[in-house]
């Protein structure tokens, strides 16, 4: 039995980033903010020190920072007609535990979204009729001029490097000529670029491409952000995804905005303590707060005047699903909402081998690369290629990680003496092309509870059904295909293309872009929050993070969780605080 | 600043009249003007216990001589100063006697607080007086047996306090020099009386008293060296301007410098509280205070300077920059650093062994930190790197031995196990 603890105005579930920016927006509004996290606190100089923190053994193999799954996971099948079983080691994803979230161990890639990204239903539609069978894709409810001063606010907030195409609907030359109209430039410049990268430029240009400095959460110089919390200039140390950095020179939530928060009175953490559900009352629509447990084992409730969920994607909707709120989806009729259109990414690449060019792999960071963006969401005619949606190109140079790094030609053993020497062979000779699919949602692809596995709180555990469709395979040939005539504009020794085949699997790592399960909208029977992130169903409800994604376009969804959470933290501020109740009539 | 923080042995007459925290109203402008010299004293950090409730003391006080735990100087009146008269106050504060006319210890730096005026004193208490009374259990006193200092031979016999305060103590109030300008004068009165910089600014005798031809110039204080803040280019601060000054004091950083170890603590409480006006003044007077050239020793013989610099790329340069130009107000530029230039590498050796953090402040809220490396470096590759860094890019200092790392080791560890 839970006691019932002093109420707060606002209880954030998770302390990640999108906790981070609604606990600095809404203190500052004067809201008395808790946040609670399931791990423990974090922190640069404590548990990823230059000393130790390029460690490959500690973080990658052995996973320092991600998520337990003796203590949490989900269970995996590929279709509705299969048994789920649960995934015992992380694989395909990589979810955080611990004050930061994956905002410490990921990259940095930071982009915006398309325009017509917003709005890919209505879009394609009009474009290209109907839409394949099974495939639930919908609008957004939010453009992208609308969310424009949030990713704005977000790339400043993080002091993001890179090179504006658009500025104020003028193409400038050296940017991505395809994104939205943005106000202003990148806070920084690009990074400094090493050699592979600039092979793709060339390659890419000479075959009538526009490439373009990707756009990095790594500082490519000091910078100081509107809060006023310092970044170091990033050392190209190649130790980003899976690692925190031991220089502040990756934005996370520790490095732009916990210095601050962490220092306000009216901001509270509580770590080691799990959220288990939303309690709510149906009568009033309102969430009246959580009940969690701590790490004595002691579980408590804590009621508030709005609860957001600010955990990864897909605990928001297992904790939804786990309180009983909303309708959950049901695969066979096609009705209900939470858990509906839970997507992926497709990702592919291509491997390009010198003789004679020393790539230097090691030199690295998260977001270091040259992109190209004409294959991305409806950039291009779709006409008579039946897919739509799209996604990037990009030759990074992330790192050269003695235990993960090991390029090697097609048919070359996978271990042995022939291995070894293929490997020492092309080291530094190597470089290599990916392709970076959208998933279009479909009606198989969904979120619901586990009937057979539980968790060590006796609660179901979430169960993943998800595959590839032919929308995706056909769409991640084309992307790889196309970075294949790159590659062999580089007169290259050998070209290795690795196309995306087969089912889903959940065994070998492809990216933590898990989306989808507590998706927007504009209508409360085909989605669970409103334009402002606001649940449909309980109106002091807020509900962050990719979760929240209609479908998943060809970009790393990042960028787009922070403009979003300003966007809703905006109109918490703004509006919800004015007058409480729902901000859209459904 | 505050060296030897020796705290008085708070004697309490328990004739007790009124509690202060009773005591008369008094003008918005006194209590205003005793803040203020209560905020430059850092009377908090002293008289505060870790984690405990502000000026109810307890604090082991760390001195050369052994270990002096503070009172408590909120207006209790039977563990705290609330049954203490003014005058008693002022004796306190001036001469360093208590009410029972027992010796204190300069831990409680009253050779320093001897300059300010009755005046001032009295609103210091006055202040004081304002502050909830707090029970203190753990504030050395005569009502609490259980908390005794514990001071070696002779010092802890109080009688000795009389030939030290004949050999180092010259009681008297601040004299303004008639030559100098108002913020020059209005300077010198913080930094000599309440913000008692040279307690930990100016090096000290073997009794611990003031070495006084050589005031501000650096002095040796809990394994830290409190560097020189009088004028030279090289040791000292010649090459920061007054607003430099400034900011320090009032951020915790500037483009030369951030404040770590016991600098944070009087940034956070003290210095970060004071008003621009009066950071100014402090400004003008120490850019006047005119510095000593330090030894600069001979440069390092050629392996060692190699082997440093080995290190220095490898573990050091993705902060401080391969030329030693860090990132101001980040990560501190080591070259012209008046810390790492010092004769005596008491804070060189100590950061590079236990790591530092730089003071957060509202204004700097960057917590940037340094790792510990002693876990990673050797003595003699400690020393390798100390030397490359004092000795490159235009530095000079004298030779760091790796005997010197290994007593600031024993010393480090010893700390931990206290």
């Amino acid at each position: 039995m839970e006691r019932k603890l002093p109420p707060v105005d606002v209880i954030l579930v998770g302390f990640g980033w999108t906790a981070a920016i609604l606990g600095q927006e809404l203190t500052d509004a004067g809201l008395n903010v808790l946040a609670l996290e399931r791990g423990g606190w974090r922190d640069t100089s404590t548990d990823f020190a230059v000393t130790f923190a390029q460690d490959e053994l500690r973080y990658m193999e052995r996973k320092a920072l991600f998520q337990e799954p003796a203590r949490d996971t989900l269970t995996f099948r590929n279709s509705p007609s299969e048994s789920a079983l649960p995934m015992r080691h992380l694989g395909s994803f990589l979810p955080a535990t611990g004050v930061g979230g994956a905002g410490i161990h990921w990259n940095g890639q930071t982009w915006r979204f398309l325009p017509s990204d917003f709005v890919a239903k209505s879009h394609n539609t009009q474009r290209y009729g109907a839409l394949a069978d099974g495939m639930t894709i919908q609008d957004w409810g939010v453009t992208y001029d609308e969310l424009e001063p949030y990713y704005d606010k977000f790339e400043y907030l993080c002091g993001i490097s890179g090179k504006a195409g658009n500025l104020n609907g003028k193409i400038q030359d050296g940017g991505n000529p395809f994104e939205g109209a943005r106000k202003r430039d990148y806070p920084n410049p690009p990074l400094d670029m090493v050699y592979a990268p600039t092979l793709f430029e060339k390659a890419a240009a000479e075959t009538g491409h526009k490439p373009f400095p990707c756009p990095a959460a790594n500082m490519s110089r000091p910078y100081t952000n509107p809060l006023g919390v310092t970044l170091g200039p990033c050392t190209y140390c190649g130790f980003c995804e899976k690692f925190g950095c031991g220089n502040y020179s990756k934005s996370s939530p520790q490095t732009t905005i916990l210095p601050v928060l962490m220092r306000k009175k009216n901001f509270e953490l509580r770590t080691q303590c799990e959220v288990l559900r939303v309690n709510h009352d149906d009568v009033a629509k309102r969430a009246t707060g959580v009940v969690y447990v701590d790490a004595q084992g002691e579980e408590w409730e804590q009621p508030a005047e709005i609860v957001v969920l600010c955990a990864f994607a897909q605990h928001n909707p297992w904790l939804m699903m786990l309180s009983d709120i909303g309708k959950r989806y049901d695969v066979q009729s096609g009705e209900g909402v939470v858990g509906k259109n839970y997507a992926y990414q497709i990702v592919s690449g291509v491997d390009v081998f010198f003789d004679d060019k020393i790539m230097n792999p090691f030199v690295g960071a998260g977001a270091l690369g040259i992109g190209i963006d004409e294959y991305n969401g409806d950039n291009f005619d779709h006409g008579g290629l039946g897919f739509i949606g799209g996604g990037y190109l990009a030759c990074w140079q992330t790192n050269g990680r003695p235990i993960e790094y090991h390029p090697t030609p097609k048919g070359t053993p996978k271990w042995g003496t022939k291995w070894k020497k293929a490997v020492a062979k092309n080291y530094l000779t190597s470089l290599s092309i990916s392709t970076h699919g959208a998933v279009m949602s479909h009606r198989n692809n969904y979120l619901d509870l586990d009937p057979t596995y539980h968790d060590t709180h006796g609660r179901p555990l979430l169960r993943l059904t998800f595959d590839y469709t032919d929308n995706e395979h056909k769409m991640s040939d084309y992307l790889t295909d196309r970075a294949e005539e790159i590659a062999k504009a580089m007169n290259a020794r050998d070209i290795y293309a690795k196309k995306r085949t087969g089912h889903y699997s959940i065994v070998p790592y492809q990216t933590t872009h898990n989306t989808g399960g507590a998706i927007m909208g504009t209508d409360p029977k085909s989605s669970v929050v409103n334009r402002y992130l606001q649940s449909w169903d309980l109106h002091n409800l807020f509900v962050m993070g990719a979760c929240v994604f209609p479908q998943n376009p060809g970009y790393n969804p990042t960028g787009t969780v922070g403009a979003l959470t300003y966007w809703a933290a905006d109109a918490i501020k703004n509006q919800y605080l004015k007058k409480q109740g729902p901000l859209v009539q459904a | 600043m505050k060296i030897f923080r020796y705290a008085a042995l708070a004697a309490t007459a328990l004739t007790a009249l009124t509690s202060a925290a009773y005591a008369a109203d008094t003008s918005f402008h006194e209590l205003e003007r005793g803040k203020m010299l209560v905020n430059a004293g850092d009377c908090v950090s002293c008289h505060t216990v870790k984690g405990g409730t502000p000026f109810a003391g307890g604090r082991p006080i760390e001195t050369p001589f052994g270990i002096i735990y503070s009172p408590n100087i909120t207006p209790d009146p039977e563990t705290g100063i609330g049954a203490w008269s003014d005058d008693a106050f002022y004796n306190a504060m001036h001469s360093g006697v208590d009410p029972k006319g027992e010796r204190l210890y300069p831990a409680f730096p009253y050779p320093y607080f001897t300059k300010i005026t009755r005046q001032d004193v009295k609103f210091m208490r006055e202040y004081l007086n304002t502050l909830p009374p707090a029970k203190s259990s753990q504030a050395v006193s005569a009502n609490n047996p259980n908390r005794m200092n514990d001071l070696t031979w002779p010092l802890n016999h109080r009688i000795f306090m009389r030939g030290w305060n004949m050999a180092f103590f010259e009681p008297g109030e601040f004299h303004p020099n008639k030559q100098k300008s108002g913020e020059w004068n209005r300077g010198a009165y913080l930094v000599e009386g309440a913000a008692h910089c040279g307690a930990c600014h100016t090096p000290k005798n073997k009794l611990g008293g003031d070495e006084t031809s050589h005031v501000l110039q650096g002095g040796n204080i809990q394994n830290w060296f409190a560097p020189q803040i009088a004028g030279d280019m090289r040791a000292g601060i010649g090459s920061w301007s007054a607003n430099d000054i400034v900011e320090y004091l009032k951020t915790g950083r500037n483009k030369h410098s951030g404040a770590t170890g016991m600098m944070a603590e009087v940034v956070t409480n003290s210095t970060s509280k004071l008003s621009d006006n009066d950071l100014h003044d402090i400004a003008t007077y120490l850019k006047d205070v005119p510095g000593a050239a330090a030894d600069a020793g001979s440069k390092p013989d050629q392996k060692v300077m190699a082997a440093g610099k080995a290190i220095f790329d490898d573990s050091c340069s993705a902060c401080h920059q391969t030329d030693g130009q860090g990132v101001p107000h980040m990560f501190p530029p080591l070259v012209h650093n008046a810390n790492v230039q010092s004769s005596d590498p008491s804070s060189v050796i100590r950061v590079i062994l236990d790591g530092a953090q730089t003071v957060p402040t509202d204004a700097r809220p960057t917590p940037s930190s340094m790792p510990a490396f002693n876990w990673k470096l050797s003595d003699d590759q400690t020393a390798a790197v100390a030397n490359y860094v004092r000795n490159s890019w235009g530095n000079s200092a004298p030779a760091v031995s790796a005997s010197q790392v290994a007593d600031m080791r024993k010393q480090l560890q010893a700390n931990i196990a206290q």
